[in-house]
């Protein structure tokens, strides 16, 4: 059977966010914690792949034990297991850190549940928002991946191909590839499901699979959590409100605030700027 | 369909629905927990106070673990004119400790309220809406959800649904309410910091202090509230959704003229609204109570019409008749019989505890809320009053023998004449005293 592994994170709710105006970090305290957005977009596709050709389903997240939560909401829609990496030697993880910790707890789900076929990462997080995670993996496990995709248009399990269409800054790119693949989505990838009610009941008693660092057998310490990250953080700001002067046209009609709004364009540089004559 | 069979089904998360869950789930029995929110309490508003005793009874000591906002030690009703305002409080520091009751925000309070629940054993079904009772022939075996696959079987359905109770209605045990029978409440959750609530409300730590609002109600039958909470505050209006119909006003709009009270404005000023909802509160009372048990199901809490408007309390009457339910639910278990001769005990026990008592005392409440007295009692009246206090106290040459008629001239006339106060008094003295 096919076996697929979907990465997820749980990330504070983007909509929900605010930064404190002292330290300009994010406030993370109160805010709720979801899935992030895009790696729905992933599950979902993995979960169709399993609605069509039957598949093993492993969701993975490195993160605090909070984030059962995030497993369980993914195995409520239909994913098989989850298990959730977390120890406070991972804490601090940049995005070199995560990917390694990542890749050895893939290796570790092919040892447990046999070898891996396709890995779903999202195109990117809200929090961290690098998406740099998905290649780290690939590159990791020495993986083909198949970045930005916004379909996936077919999957040959004799020839052991897939079919994507990736969407680039200047244009699609229509993809095949062999298995085992990486593949990052994007959101326009398909529409995540509402989970069964059977799935909603499953979940509700559902206890994920936890690893700690006793539990990897090849870890190196020295590539972990804060030690591992060389990533530095020089200094954050948030970037300071464009001033934009608003001026109100109000005239008696249409026309005479058209007219009126012509001449105070005409009377700034903004004309010339544009090449207007 | 799921094919897990329950023994109880629990609909809704709220104080009535997670009591019952949680009673239930304590005995050991599998009960499913069913909200429609996002999680419990995502969506629920109330004024709102939340009293010790009735949570005592189901959780030992529980405010020492939920997340309340202050202990009230003041409690003050304020009775508005147009620009003037008569005050009566009462403030005890016994009620610190042990604490009488405090303010919450239900947002917090239900979501711990029901993991406690979960904790119990109490299986949680969210973000799940349920769309109908499923029937065989007239007894209740379960229920309908949103989700695909969605039916779930059990021997009893608690029906905890709240105030609009679509699936109560859908059993025909009561009606779309009449307009008199509910009141639209809209409220303001306003940010202002700590010490600026304690300053301007006289209070330290944790203190807390309520303030009920008559008056100034647009000429319509309804009650303002302003509570304070750790670093916001709670002020809202609830109006007769029969007055709002007829008068064609928007809640809104009085919660607006509030605001804009003196009294008021200054106490909110520099304030930013975090939050804005509405929400119905069943003010039918008594007579509004609907049959509470039938073949396979119970009622309660704000379905059930549980409200006691007169003392603001409805969160202890749902978590009592959610707790009887819950052990009526456990006691039909043992005996294997869930028909309606079972689960009328749940109807019996209801009857023999506060709820029942209190809401009968305050039955003739509800013939006040009608149009015409409203205006009254909750408008002419109480700009009388001001103004007849007003009167009293100036000191300007006028004996006081004359002061004294005036001000009595002043409240008859806002009653429509002499017999008119006296019947509203009679009316009013026993609608109170039941
Ligand atoms: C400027 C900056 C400063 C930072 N500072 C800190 C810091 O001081 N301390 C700190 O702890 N973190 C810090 N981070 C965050 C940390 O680097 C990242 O959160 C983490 O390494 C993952 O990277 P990402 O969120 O950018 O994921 P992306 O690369 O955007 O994620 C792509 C995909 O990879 C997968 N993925 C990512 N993370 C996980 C995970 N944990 N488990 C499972 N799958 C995953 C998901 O499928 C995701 O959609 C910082 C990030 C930035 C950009
Ligand atoms: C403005 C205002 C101020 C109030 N002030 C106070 C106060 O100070 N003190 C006090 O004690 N009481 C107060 N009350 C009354 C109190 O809020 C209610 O009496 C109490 O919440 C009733 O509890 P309940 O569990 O019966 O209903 P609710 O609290 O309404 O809970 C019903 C639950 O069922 C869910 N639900 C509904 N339909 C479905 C469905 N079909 N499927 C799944 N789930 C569903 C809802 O989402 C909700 O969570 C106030 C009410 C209002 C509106």
């Amino acid at each position: 059977m096919l076996h697929i592994v979907v990465c997820i994170k749980q990330v504070p709710d983007s909509r929900e966010i605010r930064i404190d105006p002292k330290t300009n970090t994010l406030i993370r305290q109160g805010v709720p914690a979801i899935v992030n957005y895009y790696d729905l977009h992933g599950l979902e596709e993995a979960l169709r792949i399993k609605d069509e050709f039957g598949a093993r389903v492993t969701v993975i997240t490195m993160g605090p034990p909070s984030a059962e939560k995030a497993l369980c909401q993914c195995v409520s829609m239909g994913a098989d297991e989850g298990v959730l990496v977390s120890d406070r030697a991972f804490a601090g993880a940049d995005t070199l850190a995560t990917s390694y910790v990542l890749a050895l707890t893939i290796q570790k789900a092919e040892d447990t549940w046999g070898p891996v076929d396709m890995i779903f990462c999202g195109k990117q997080t809200l929090d961290g928002d690098t998406g740099q995670v998905g290649p780290g993996i690939a590159c990791r496990l020495d993986m083909d991946q198949l970045t930005y995709v916004e379909l996936f248009e077919s999957l040959d399990i004799e020839k052991q191909e897939v079919v994507v269409r990736r969407h680039l800054e200047d244009g699609v790119e229509r993809v095949r590839a062999r298995l085992p693949v990486l593949i990052t989505a994007l959101d326009i990838l398909n529409r995540p499901r509402r989970a069964s009610l059977p799935g909603v009941l499953r979940a509700a008693r559902y206890k994920p699979i936890v690893w700690t660092t006793n539990d990897f057998s090849n870890l190196d310490r020295s590539k972990i959590g804060l030690k591992g990250s060389p990533t530095i953080v020089s200094k954050t700001w948030v970037p300071e409100p464009k001033q934009v002067n608003t001026e109100y046209v109000d005239s008696a009609n249409v026309v005479a605030a058209a007219t009126d709004l012509l001449n105070r364009l005409y009377a700034t540089e903004l004309p010339q700027k544009l090449g207007w004559s | 369909m799921a094919d897990e069979r329950f023994d109880v089904i629990v609909v809704g998360a709220g104080p009535a629905g997670t009591a019952a869950a949680y009673t239930i789930a304590k005995a050991g029995l599998k009960v499913a927990l069913i909200e429609r929110g996002e999680f419990p309490g995502a969506k629920n508003i109330f004024g709102g106070v939340l009293y010790r005793k009735q949570l005592e009874d189901l959780i030992p000591e529980f405010w020492k673990e939920a997340p309340l906002e202050r202990t009230i030690i003041e409690q003050r009703l304020w009775v508005l004119g147009e620009d003037n305002t008569f005050q009566v409080a009462f403030r005890d520091g016994r009620f610190q400790d042990p604490p009488n009751c405090w303010t919450g925000l239900r947002v917090k309070f239900d979501q711990w309220f029901a993991s406690k629940a979960e904790q119990a054993g109490a299986v949680p079904i969210y973000e799940t809406v349920v769309t109908e009772l499923l029937r065989d022939v007239h007894r209740v075996v379960g229920v309908r959800t949103d989700r695909v696959d969605g039916d779930l079987y059990a021997n009893i359905v608690i029906i905890a649904d709240g105030v609009n109770s679509l699936l109560g209605k859908s059993l025909m045990v009561h009606r779309e309410w009449n307009p008199d029978q509910v009141s639209l409440a809209v409220k303001e959750v306003i940010s202002l910091p700590k010490q600026t609530i304690q300053d301007r409300f006289n209070l330290e730590d944790n203190e807390g202090c309520t303030i009920e609002l008559i008056g100034q109600m647009s000429k319509m039958a309804g009650l303002g509230f302003l509570y304070t909470n750790k670093d916001t505050l709670s002020l809202g209006v609830g109006v007769m959704v029969s007055d709002l119909q007829k008068k064609r006003v928007k809640p809104y709009e009085v919660l607006d003229s509030i605001k804009r009270h003196p009294m008021i404005s200054r106490l909110i000023q520099g304030g930013e609204v975090k939050e804005y909802s509405g929400h119905l509160i069943p003010e039918g009372g008594f007579d509004s109570i609907p049959p509470l048990a039938g073949d396979g199901w119970m009622i309660c809490g704000d379905a059930a019409q549980m409200v006691n408007a007169v003392h603001r309390e409805g969160t202890n009457l749902a978590v009592t008749s959610g707790r009887l339910a819950g052990e009526t639910a456990i006691a039909a278990h043992l005996r294997g019989d869930f028909s309606f001769g079972t689960l009328d005990d749940y109807n019996t026990a209801i009857r023999a505890s506060f709820v029942h008592k209190d809401l009968k005392k305050y039955r003739g409440v509800h013939s006040l809320l009608g149009f015409g007295d409203s205006e009254k009692l909750f408008d002419k009246l109480p700009e009388s009053l001001n103004e007849a206090i007003y009167q009293m106290l100036l000191v300007d040459g006028v004996p006081k023998k004359d002061k004294q008629k005036m001000a009595m001239r002043l409240l008859r006339d806002a009653a429509g004449g002499n017999l008119d106060l006296l019947r509203l008094g009679i009316k009013g003295w026993r609608a109170m005293n039941g």
